[in-house]
């Protein structure tokens, strides 16, 4: 009775001990595991949505294409819901037991900032398609980025404020984001070094919907213009209650503005504003009108600057794995270093030194309701 | 000068929005001695019941003159919310009611994430533009101070709503049942009380009142998300405590005071030294303050146990 019910019991154990590491097996031998960690859902979803719609167009155009190496590239994709904290989970979720070979992601900075080391320290080489935050790719030699960084667009803005006469700004900052801190800051420097003076300084948390305290301490300032760092679904709001107060200065941001939602929510509010952001999709060179129209047949709208990203993010990973001819991270991450004048839809895209690319930004405005090209301003 | 009383305006306007919603945890918590934590998700459904309304009915909102239009959805969102409020009442907390109270509690919890995460799961994650059912315009700005059109309904709303409740508990037969439940609930049905009639009108009437301060508060700030109930019914639910929970003009207070500190911290962030961003810590450091020097909050009296 009692080796009948231990047999009984270890068989059991070894079945189900079975089917549960049938989960990690070795990586498949004619499949490439690609990781991506985007925020699908949650308060910024159009960030991870953009992104992930022009990430499979590469990939998708890649497999049809014949692979690489002689395999077909899938693409695992992990919602981090917009969460702090969450992306970090995914991302080594990801690398244990999916075994990616490379990491695209995130957009935003905080959350890449999250997964840098953890990527680092696995071998396993990262690329964020539009993180600007310069302190994401310090975590190591193994995280790259194909987007400029915030100490050269927070001087963009600066510039522009200063080219239109507009003296007088006053700051809005989302305190919970480092990309909304980071931005404010660089923005702030050069802003003050030519000659700008900073009316007032107020600041915001992710989540907040209102903001008619802060606006009103805005307002006594008398600005010429409201720079609001922050992303796009706290703009809006900010945007309709300042005018609601009254307060009719433009508002200056960066290219965590960038999505439809922008226009959708905060509506007649955001007319005149400018942002910096990395493409425009009324550039019309062919390979930029081609892609727009490729990404505009299948998902039924203009592509945004972190869908052109996150297609170029893959298109660079992918030529770095045809040039190591290899997915090993040391082979892969020596590659992606040596990129060089790559022709991506967001300009040309050279890494550097510290794994950062210098392009030039572009200036956005929105008119009638739609995102109109102002002017390119280069580093 | 000015500034300071645009502060107060805008404070005097957000407090309203707690005082509503407060009104509700309030009331449910006099008569059935039960904090409904669902209440903040309730209101959100309130919410996207507008929304819903709006998308189905848009045209013919449209065409009518805003305050029909903006009366129609609230009734019809009211009506339903309050349908959703029993519905909840009777699937989840009628089988616990003779239970320890921390069970309903907990229960409730549990019923506030379900009706979030569904939510989510049908309407998704992103914010989505709630229609103008109030125009968001200012008035013709009274001496340099800006009010909008949006912010006047809200207070006049919520004023009706707290002059509606008082007078239905203090002057209606339903109103004295309440109250005789509140009491002691083994005493009022031998009085005749239905008590099970009782309590799903008490929740349906607090549904109904989360819905319409859902709707004025997404008319008040634009956008709408599966997940917007959370702060704003954390934040009620401490105002209603600080007033004295069970106390109906104690919350109204609660929320209108609430409102305005908040405000005041963030507008004078500098001043006061507070990072405008940690405004959202005043009201619970508030809670403390109150729970530690009048635990009864500042109307509610202290019920001493009769043995």
């Amino acid at each position: 009775m009692k080796i009948r019910h231990f047999v009984f019991s270890s068989a059991a154990v070894s079945i189900a001990a079975a089917l549960g590491l049938s989960g990690c097996k070795k990586s498949d031998s004619n499949v490439i595991n690609i990781g991506e960690v985007a925020a699908m859902t949650g308060t910024t979803a159009t960030f991870g949505q953009s992104s992930h719609n022009g990430t499979q167009m590469a990939v998708d155009e890649i497999n049809a294409a014949g692979g690489l190496l002689g395999k077909q590239i899938k693409l695992i994709t992990e919602d981090d819901q917009s969460k702090q904290g969450e992306a970090g989970i995914v991302a080594k979720k990801l690398i244990s037991r999916s075994k990616i070979s490379a990491l695209l992601g995130e957009v935003a900075s905080g959350r890449s900032l999250e997964m840098a080391p953890i990527a680092q320290a696995a071998g396993v080489p990262m690329i964020s398609p539009a993180s600007t935050n310069p302190k994401v790719t310090e975590a190591g030699d193994y995280v790259f980025r194909v987007c400029f960084i915030d100490p050269f667009q927070g001087t963009v803005m600066s510039k522009f404020a200063l080219s239109k006469g507009w003296k007088k700004v006053a700051i809005l900052t989302d305190t919970k984001q480092d990309y909304s801190v980071g931005l404010t800051e660089f923005f702030k420097k050069h802003f003050t070094e030519n000659g700008g003076t900073i009316t007032g300084e107020q600041s915001y948390a992710s989540q907040d919907k209102d903001f008619k305290a802060q606006l009103t301490a805005i307002k006594a300032g008398n600005p010429d213009a409201i720079f609001a760092s922050g992303y796009y679904n706290e703009v809006a709001l900010i945007a309709v209650q300042a005018r609601e107060l009254g307060i009719n200065v433009p508002l200056l941001g960066g290219d965590g503005w960038d999505s439809d939602s922008l226009i959708e929510v905060g509506g007649k509010a955001m007319e005149g504003c400018y942002y910096s952001n990395h493409f425009s999709n009324e550039d019309q060179s062919p390979a930029i009108q081609e892609f727009v129209k490729k990404y505009e047949s299948k998902h039924g709208r203009k592509p945004d600057a972190m869908a052109a990203l996150g297609y170029d993010s893959a298109k660079i990973l992918f030529e770095a794995i045809k040039r190591a001819n290899s997915v090993e991270g040391p082979a892969l991450r020596d590659a992606i270093a040596a990129t060089k004048d790559y022709a991506g839809i967001t300009g040309s895209i050279t890494l550097d030194a510290q794994r950062n690319a210098t392009k030039p930004a572009v200036i956005l405005t929105i008119k009638d309701g739609k995102v109109v090209y102002t002017e390119t301003i280069t580093p | 000068m000015e500034q300071f009383l645009q502060q107060l305006l805008n404070g005097l306007f957000q407090g309203s929005i707690y005082a509503l919603i407060a009104l509700g945890y309030t009331m449910v918590y006099g008569v059935l001695r039960f904090i409904n934590f669902a209440h903040g998700d309730v209101f959100m459904l309130g919410a996207f019941t507008a929304y819903g309304m709006n998308k189905v009915m848009g045209p013919a909102l449209a065409s009518m003159p805003w305050p029909v239009a903006l009366i129609l959805v609230l009734l019809v969102s009211m009506v339903a919310c309050a349908a959703l409020g029993i519905l909840i009442e009777f699937l989840a907390y009628r089988r616990l009611r003779n239970g320890p109270r921390l069970n309903v509690l907990i229960t409730a919890i549990g019923v506030s994430l379900f009706i979030e995460y569904s939510a989510q799961l049908l309407f998704g994650a992103t914010q989505r533009g709630f229609p103008a059912l109030i125009p968001r315009e200012a008035i013709a700005n009274t001496g340099g101070l800006t009010i909008s059109v949006a912010q006047v309904i809200v207070l006049v709303t919520t004023i009706l709503l707290l002059v509606s409740l008082r007078f239905v508990v203090m002057k209606t037969k339903m109103g004295l049942a309440m109250r005789a439940l509140s009491l002691n609930p083994t005493a009022s049905t031998l009085m005749g009380v239905n008590n099970s009639v009782v309590i799903s009108f008490t929740f349906g009437l607090g549904s109904a009142l989360a819905a319409a301060g859902g709707i004025l508060y997404a008319s008040l700030y634009g956008g709408i998300d599966p997940f917007m109930g959370i702060q704003p019914g954390l934040k009620a639910f401490v105002a209603a405590v600080l007033g004295g929970i069970g106390n109906i003009p104690g919350a109204a207070l609660g929320g209108l005071l609430i409102g305005i500190t908040e405000t005041l911290v963030r507008g004078y962030s500098d001043k006061v030294g507070i990072p405008s961003g940690y405004s959202d810590g005043v009201a619970f450091v508030i809670l403390i303050l109150i729970l530690i020097f009048k635990p009864s909050g500042l109307l509610g009296k202290v019920e001493r146990e009769k043995v």
